[in-house]
């Protein structure tokens, strides 16, 4: 008992391992698959495949915090693909359509304002009519993807806007390799701005505790004077404005606006945030293990490019990744719980609960 | 505690009228708080104390009536307006945040009602250790609530309550969940708080409680006044008969057990490391055995062990004369043993599931007709002759459970185990958080059960229960039987001096 009990005196953060939400035993996951791929392919570890994988994780990044806001408040949203297309589609086409062309933080604010709107529905469907999340969400999808098709239209838009196709080959860092030139991408300094700040958001504001505090227990929140409904529906908004950005990064990224686009994205994401100790009973989840979690994708995907395994294949594993995610959780809130029946007895609980973990 | 002559009230409700749906749950009710004052609300379930209690705390609206709280009058309350106001209700579930730790449980709230929009973890926690200090409690600021024990949980919600500067605290049945002991530091705690000049409405169907820790109490029954006055003025058959209206019997009533009975229950040499041991204990059909300890003294596990929830490693266990081997819940199912187990509302029912489904959960299997499907009409019919039989009080079977009251979930867990018709049930705190007239009729349909044949086994701290309804006492002290008391010997004196020995 000394021994860990001196270390951890020296190194205080050792004694908060592996944080609240379990990052330290994601970090350390994702060190041990980029350990093992640097043995099995050496050309994994490289500038290349790092650069590779922060600019795939760029979009999940902005993605996955949407999610990460819905489910520590509990719920789950699968229609933010559906709103970050259908807000920087519309954005990009009603204003090609005009031949103006708004600027990069016009189009930016257009597409924001629409995903707001959309959010917007979907919070107050929620919060108003206190109606299941993912039923909710799922119907808003369709709806919103259809609505789109229908009114805005459904042609591949391969010309952007020039302000916004100037974006599109900036980098922010460039380095040639013996592959070529490998570079990360301009907008993904505001993407790790948005995250910073949504991570103060949701630790030092009261909006933010109050989220944790509905996702815990709704109606505790409400007999403590929370304004449940005002919180939901404004972080519905905000998970709009969210995927709104998200669809304007992707588009600019992908240098078109494709009607079709991030169609099957929202497994990815969920699985990120929910391998990152978000729980799907909400009240629980951070931005850090949501960033690793979105890494740990990107590395695993990656990954397996690396080593020849099909596509289809790489869908079933992040299919595999959710499962064990959730897995994961279900087997780690069945051990720390301490009983509360009133017939068993305190000093007998602990050993009992050990056997039913191991 | 004396209450100086002419004190004004910090609380006072005017003929309250609240209905739903045309039914009256408050009939012109009137009560009045005096300041550090303990006052008792005591009724039946369906009295109307948790209408009155959500009134006063702005979570319902009154049809009329006037509500006056520190010289403001109020036609109606909003839960933040009632915060404001000083009042806080420590509720049956504490209404806590699991996922959160102690110090922002009890900090939070307060920082919302100031109108803050920032929040810090690092400033909160003094603000939540000046309280757990100040009242001289023991709580892990920092572990997250859901870890903590019912104690615990339930101070952290009156650490919140006073840190949200509470001037009247509302405690709904606080004791149900508690231990003696955990009991008796609550009473010292609410003296503390009267000290302070917080006054408190207890919600509590424990009689004997309510005698020890209030100054006055009011009695509601069916949504009407019955009576208030100084809590010195009554005693414990007074307030029940007051609560229900009619006497209430409290003596025992055990049925003649012949010594030849058939055994139902025959368990021998049980064990379970760290848990207890060399249990042995035989249950006749048609007896009711009280198998009582403190709390940590193992009879909660012994229960679960033949139940097979934590299966025993070490003894046997035999159901009318055949031994069986119980690993599993399915195991003991299959070998006709029930169990009624101590949290009923997480552990014994699915609460938004209607009362049939409920009834019919733990013997689906036994109404596969053919091809497997459910025969749907014998099971509705078996399901209604035996809730008619418990008189479950509700308006329809298909209402979901968590709308029904203590007493009646109660009795919808017995009907799902008498459906199994088994040949053993055992029940851990069978009345537990159920009011006087329920606990007599729950008791009584033990006795029937019993009578017809069953091994009723009964793990309980109702000292007064256990002597009404039990032909044979059993105490168990660090995961052992250490006692047996028989016939005559059972008396609610001996069974305490045992226990405490």
């Amino acid at each position: 008992m000394s021994a860990p009990a001196r270390s951890l005196r020296r190194w205080p953060w050792l004694s908060r391992w592996p944080g609240r939400n379990n990052e330290g035993y994601l970090a350390a996951l994702l060190v041990l698959v980029v350990g093992v791929m640097s043995v099995v392919s050496p050309a994994f570890l490289s500038v290349h495949t790092l650069f590779s994988v922060i600019r795939g994780a760029t979009v999940p990044w902005i993605f996955a915090m949407g999610v990460l806001l819905v489910l520590v408040s509990g719920g789950i949203d699968v229609s933010f693909p559906a709103i970050a297309v259908f807000a920087a589609y519309s954005a990009v086409a009603v204003t090609t359509a005009r031949g103006v062309d708004a600027g990069l933080f016009g189009t930016f604010a257009l597409a924001m304002a629409v995903g707001c709107v959309l959010g917007l529905v979907n919070g107050v469907l929620i919060a108003r009519f206190r109606l299941p999340t993912l039923i909710v969400t799922l119907g808003t999808a369709g709806f919103f993807r259809g609505a789109m098709i229908t009114f805005v239209g459904a042609t591949y838009i391969a010309q952007l806007p020039r302000s916004l196709a100037e974006q599109s080959t900036r980098s922010l860092i460039a380095v040639n390799t013996e592959a070529g030139t490998t570079f990360v991408h301009v907008l993904v300094v505001p993407v790790l701005i948005l995250i910073l700040l949504i991570a103060w958001g949701l630790k030092r504001t009261m909006f933010g505790r109050t989220a944790y505090a509905i996702g815990g227990d709704p109606e505790a929140a409400r007999r403590v004077g929370i304004p449940v409904q005002r919180t939901q529906i404004v972080l519905y908004v905000l998970v709009g404005a969210l995927a709104a950005f998200g669809g304007m990064v992707f588009t600019i990224e992908g240098q078109a606006a494709d009607p079709q686009m991030l169609m099957g994205i929202e497994l990815d994401t969920i699985a990120a945030v929910v391998l990152g100790g978000a729980s799907i009973f909400g009240g629980r989840g951070s931005v850090l293990g949501t960033v690793l979690g979105v890494l740990l994708v990107q590395v695993i995907n990656n990954s397996l490019v690396l080593v020849g395994v099909p596509t289809a294949w790489q869908r079933a594993t992040v299919g595999l990744l959710l499962l064990i995610g959730v897995g994961a959780q279900a087997f780690a809130g069945r051990r720390p719980r301490r009983s509360t029946a009133s017939g068993s007895p305190v000093p007998a609980a602990q050993p009992e609960r050990e056997q039913v973990a191991s | 505690m004396d209450i100086s002559p002419d004190p004004r009230p910090v609380l006072e409700l005017r003929d309250i009228v609240k209905t739903y749906g045309g039914v009256h749950a408050l009939d012109t009710v009137s009560f009045t708080l005096l300041p550090g004052e303990v006052h008792c609300l005591a009724g039946e379930n369906g009295s109307g104390k948790s209408t009155l209690i959500k009134i006063i705390s702005g979570v319902e609206t009154p049809d009329s009536g006037v509500i006056v709280v520190g010289g403001q009058r109020h036609t109606s309350m909003t839960p933040a307006s009632a915060i404001a106001a000083g009042v806080q209700v420590i509720y049956q579930d504490f209404s806590l945040f699991p996922n959160l730790t102690v110090a922002e449980n009890i900090a939070m709230p307060r920082h919302l009602a100031l109108g803050g929009r920032l929040y810090s973890a690092r400033a909160a926690r003094p603000v939540a250790q000046a309280i757990v200090t100040e009242l001289g409690l023991r709580l892990d600021l920092d572990a997250d609530v859901e870890q903590l024990s019912v104690a615990d949980k339930q101070l952290t919600a009156i650490c919140r309550a006073l840190v949200s500067d509470a001037r009247i605290i509302i405690m709904d049945e606080p004791t149900t969940a508690l231990t003696g002991a955990e009991v008796t530091a609550l009473f010292a705690l609410v003296r503390r708080l009267q000290s302070r000049g917080v006054s408190l409405i207890f919600v509590s169907h424990k009689l004997d409680e309510v005698l020890r820790v209030s100054q006055r109490l009011t009695v509601l029954r069916n949504g009407g006044w019955v009576a208030t006055g100084a809590a010195r003025d009554y005693d414990r058959d007074a307030i029940a008969g007051l609560m229900t209206g009619k006497e209430i019997d409290t003596s025992r009533v055990v049925s003649a057990v012949p010594l030849d009975a058939p055994v139902a229950l025959e368990v021998r040499g049980l064990g379970r490391p760290g848990a207890f041991a060399d249990v042995d204990l035989v249950v006749r059909c048609g007896e009711i055995v009280g198998l009582t300890g403190l709390l940590g003294s193992g009879r909660g596990e012994i229960a679960e062990a033949i139940f097979g929830v934590h299966p025993a490693t070490t003894g046997t266990i035999a159901v009318g004369g055949h031994q069986v081997r119980i690993q599993s819940i399915p195991d003991a199912i299959a070998a006709g043993i029930g169990y009624v187990p101590a949290d009923r509302l997480t552990q014994g029912l699915f609460l938004d599931d209607s009362i049939a489904d409920n009834v019919a959960a733990a013997c689906i299997t036994a109404f596969a007709g053919r091809g497997r499907l459910l025969d749907r009409t014998r099971m509705r019919t078996l399901i209604q002759s035996i809730a008619g039989r418990l008189r479950i009080k509700a308006p329809n079977l298909s209402v979901a459970v968590r709308s029904l009251s203590g007493g009646n979930a109660q009795r919808v867990v017995l009907a799902k185990w008498l459906m199994t018709k088994p040949k053993v049930l055992l029940l851990n705190g069978p009345t537990v958080g159920v009011d006087v007239g329920s606990k007599s009729e729950i008791l009584e349909i033990l006795r029937t059960q019993a009578t017809s044949g069953m091994g009723v086994v009964v793990i309980s701290d109702d000292i007064p229960e256990l002597y009404s309804a039990c032909h044979r006492v059993l105490i168990v002290a660090g995961g052992r039987i250490v006692s047996e008391l028989a016939g005559d010997a059972v008396r609610v004196d001996t069974i305490e001096k045992r226990i405490a020995a």
